[in-house]
């Protein structure tokens, strides 16, 4: 059965199974007689299994299917729910978002088998039963045993099938048998056939291919590697092996692969081969593709060679060798799409009308009013399609922090320190591809406030604090921003200990440390290789974490802050747009320049007389409603030139970030205006002043300035 | 400028003809009195001047950024780029823009465009890289055509610059 068009569903569904398993999990630990969560647990699993197994992901499959037997033992009360056992079922899952991970990259769920989780669970399960009853684990294992016998007849299978007998062997290959002869190895040939009613015989032949080289090596290939890629092969293919196994493993694993009808297999003997002259030409080309395959194959065997112990080297690579296959989807509520189709038959109405209005051919005055009003009903239609497209890209971000309060409780054990993890605002939602890099930034933060942040108990006691550290997360929305905040009522930043750490790593000379602020310190820590703990722990430490966290954020349009008080905790928090791509702004002429300013951080527009302008440290300040705001000439920090003289009379936009505020001082005011934001493209990203440009209605040009990065 | 495009369509048919060994097409534009060539396969559009729109406080040489057809494009100059005294905008003065793989769009501005030239392998002679200095350094390659020379601007070097990114 073709099965992959299934595959972005069963992606999505395992993602949220997991999700659930997680937290219902975590509330099991929190309390493990509580009937429903483990129901929940139980219905999860089971629906995760199902999925797997008719996906065809054998192990996954495997391995959710002896999660669900310890479930169903704890549901009926057999088994009682224990500490250790909560760690190999979050061990299990880790196990099952690697195959999704692998899945996701590559369609294929991996060769991780997971055996010592699977034997974990085993023991469980036997371990309370004593072994009483025969779990269906064991009856698996029997059955396996069974099949075993029906496939050592294979080898005995009449000549005609073994075709492997037949493949021309060339002189390179001859040499390389030989050397694997000399080595104690085996050679074995192997034909492979495929079911008649298979659709994707290659996907299948791919398998079999990568289920054999786990056992050996594949010297030959008839067709070649890539024909069969290609799916130039008629329902079987034949394979020389180089191995150290037995024959039986090797013919067990490529039948394990589904809709392989039989393998037929034996030893090789290289007299009896063929050794044909005039299969040389095709034999170079054999070669070659041996050699590729030999090259993906020790790429494999890399990467599965460290898959035990790193699994997130294993993560990394592979997605550089696959592409995702999977596109990245949102799921959309009904309402919206509802809403989003009236608003397009709304807008082939205004159309109509237009149309019907220029076809009339006349210019009288009517028309002309008949053609305004068709503008503002225009105007009025795609203001909503903009915020209801906008809507369909919105997702909470509950799916991104809900992974959290696992993280934490797998740092409270690694750490050894006791914490809380308190979320708020998770039903807060961002643009989708915001949320989606939004992530790793927060679990760095979370795991510097766990690392960092908090004092071990000792300390917290002395210091008169409750022992378990509590952490906090919190989301809400700000103008058209989002704010995530994360909190932790640990030590605080130790201002002075990173200015030293600054001066001995030479990023400032002790006196420029004198003259700093302690906020520029506390900056210092978001440049790359700034790390202050003593000791790298397996958590953080390495430095790498603050720097990283602020350029995905600045990539999001977003930026980062702390603030911190030594001894009573820090506060880091992360602000960012709600959208991207289209914004309310205000034209603004300077000199004779258009630039456009984001609605969004504009405060109030004054208008100043000359006179009202003070100096603080030579620098132009005025005092609007008992605030202090430092001026910002735009003309000479943009480099425009001069076209008018000095006004009396100033126009002044005030705009804002966080707490602080400035004042721009502009020549004109245009008007508000809904802007499409347009990159700069990889040329131009030198001007920090400016965040992207826009396209008037008169095909021009504008600017659009980043008002943030000025302050 | 689609009238120019279409010349170099009608040319290069024309010359299709007889098109025996590697022939390589080039604008060719001027900058002053010099002409230089421009490997016709990296130009996606010849557009007038328009008005740009400067970006400040980046290079000199980025002039600002136009509006094509709905796209910003970033344009450059080339002169200021070779270290030639800076553009004077005429009625001939035309803004190339090229696609390059991976960087997308960038225009540039030149003098003039007179005309499209096919050049045979043999016409073209590589600059040595020792030999390259200062605005040479912009050039691979020079063409010679019908008596007069062509230097081949290496678009890579003009338009990627260690500096512009």
């Amino acid at each position: 059965m073709d099965v992959s068009q299934y595959l972005e569903i069963f992606i999505d569904e395992t993602k949220e199974h997991l999700q659930s398993l997680n937290t219902q999990i975590l509330n099991l630990e929190q309390d493990p007689e509580n009937e429903d969560t483990i129901n929940e647990i139980f219905r999860a699993a089971h629906s995760l299994k199902g999925m797997a197994g008719t996906m065809g992901y054998k192990r996954m499959q495997t391995l959710t299917h002896d999660m669900e037997n310890v479930f169903s033992e704890v549901r009926n009360g057999n088994i009682k729910v224990k500490a250790n056992m909560i760690d190999i079922l979050f061990q299990c899952l880790d196990a099952l978002e690697e195959y999704l991970d692998n899945i996701q990259s590559s369609a294929d769920e991996g060769t991780n088998d997971n055996e010592p989780l699977i034997k974990a669970l085993n023991q469980i399960l036997t371990g309370e039963e004593s072994g009483g009853e025969e779990t269906s684990a064991a009856k698996e294992a029997e059955t396996a045993k069974e099949e075993a016998p029906a496939q050592e007849a294979a080898p005995a299978a009449p000549e005609e099938d073994a075709k492997w007998t037949t493949i021309p062997i060339g002189d390179s290959e001859t040499t390389v048998i030989g050397k694997a002869l000399e080595q104690g190895k085996k050679v074995y040939g192997f034909t492979v056939y495929v079911q008649d009613t298979c659709i994707l015989k290659a996907a299948r032949a791919f398998l079999v291919f990568k289920a054999v080289e786990e056992h050996g090596e594949i010297l030959i290939s008839r067709p070649s590697a890539q024909d069969i890629e290609d799916e130039k092969f008629e329902n079987d293919f034949s394979i020389v092996v180089i191995s150290d196994e037995p024959l039986n493993d090797i013919i067990k694993a490529a039948e394990n692969v589904s809709e392989i009808e039989k393998v037929v297999g034996g030893v090789l003997d290289l007299d009896s081969a063929v050794t044909e002259k005039e299969a040389e030409e095709a034999e170079t080309a054999a070669t070659e593709e041996k050699g590729e395959e030999k090259e993906v194959k020790e790429e494999e065997k890399a990467s599965t060679a460290v898959a035990a112990p790193a699994q997130t080297a294993k993560q990394e690579k592979k997605p550089a060798q696959n592409k995702p296959v999977v596109n990245r989807t949102v799921r959309v509520d009904i309402e919206k799409l509802d809403s989003l189709m009236n608003l397009v038959s709304e807008l082939i109405i205004a159309k109509n009308s237009l149309v019907s209005i220029s076809g009339n051919g006349s210019s009288d005055a009517s028309d002309s009013t008949a053609f305004n009003e068709q503008i503002e009903y225009l105007e009025s239609v795609t203001t909503n399609l903009h915020e209801s497209v906008m809507k369909v890209r919105m997702v909470p971000i509950e799916s991104v922090v809900q992974k959290f309060p696992r993280m934490i409780r797998d740092l409270q054990k690694k750490l050894g320190k006791k914490m809380e993890l308190y979320m708020s605002g998770e039903e807060t939602e961002l643009d989708r591809t915001v949320v989606d890099e939004i992530g790793d930034p927060l679990m760095h933060l979370l795991r510097n406030a766990a690392d960092h942040g908090l004092e071990s108990a000792e300390v917290r006691k002395e210091r008169g604090k409750p022992e378990v550290g509590s952490i906090h997360l919190d989301a809400y929305q700000d103008g058209n921003n989002v704010i995530i905040e994360v909190s932790d009522d640990g030590g605080g930043i130790d201002i002075p200990a990173v200015k030293q750490k600054a001066i001995s790593r030479g990023i400032v000379t002790p006196e420029q440390a004198e003259n700093m602020s302690d906020k520029d310190i506390v900056n210092l820590l978001f440049l790359p290789s700034f790390s202050t703990s003593e000791k790298v722990t397996d958590v953080s430490g390495r430095g790498v974490g603050l720097d990283v966290v602020r350029s995905k954020i600045e990539a999001l349009s977003g930026e980062v802050d702390v603030r911190t008080k030594y001894g009573e905790g820090s506060t880091w928090s992360i602000r960012l747009p709600l959208t991207l791509a289209i914004i309310q702004a205000l034209m603004v002429v300077v000199g004779n320049e258009k630039y456009a300013i984001s609605l969004g951080s504009i405060e109030t527009i004054e208008n100043i007389t000359k006179e009202d302008i003070k100096y603080v440290q030579a620098k132009e300040v005025i005092n609007l409603r008992g605030m202090v705001i430092p001026l910002i000439r735009l003309d000479s920090m943009l480099d425009i030139r001069k076209e008018r003289g000095e006004n009396d009379n100033l126009v002044v936009v005030i705009v804002r970030k966080g707490d602080k505020q400035a004042g721009l001082v502009v020549d004109e005011l245009i008007g508000q205006q809904e802007i499409v934001i347009k990159s700069l493209g990889k040329y131009i990203s030198k001007c920090k002043f400016i965040s992207g440009a826009t396209i008037l209605g008169d095909g021009e040009v504008a600017l659009i300035l980043d008002a943030n990065a000025m302050i | 400028m689609n009238e120019l495009k279409e010349n170099t369509a009608i040319a290069a048919r024309d010359e299709d003809g007889y098109q025996a060994q590697e022939i390589t097409q080039f604008i060719v534009v001027k900058f002053g009195e010099e002409q230089y060539g421009i490997d016709i396969k990296y130009v996606d559009n010849i557009v007038r001047m328009q008005h740009i729109t400067r970006v400040p406080k980046v290079a000199d040489y980025i002039k600002g950024v136009i509006n094509l057809r709905g796209e910003v494009i970033p344009v450059m100059s080339v002169r200021l780029k070779m270290g030639l005294e800076a553009d004077v905008e005429t009625k001939a003065t035309r803004i190339i823009i090229l696609k390059l793989e991976q960087h997308g769009n960038i225009g540039i501005l030149v003098d003039e465009v007179k005309e499209v030239v096919n050049l045979e392998g043999s016409q073209i002679e590589k600059v040595a890289y020792d030999t390259r200095e200062d605005n040479s350094s912009f050039i691979y390659g020079i063409g010679k055509y019908e008596g007069g020379l062509i230097s081949l601007l290496d678009l890579n070097a003009v338009a990627l610059d260690k500096e512009m990114a």
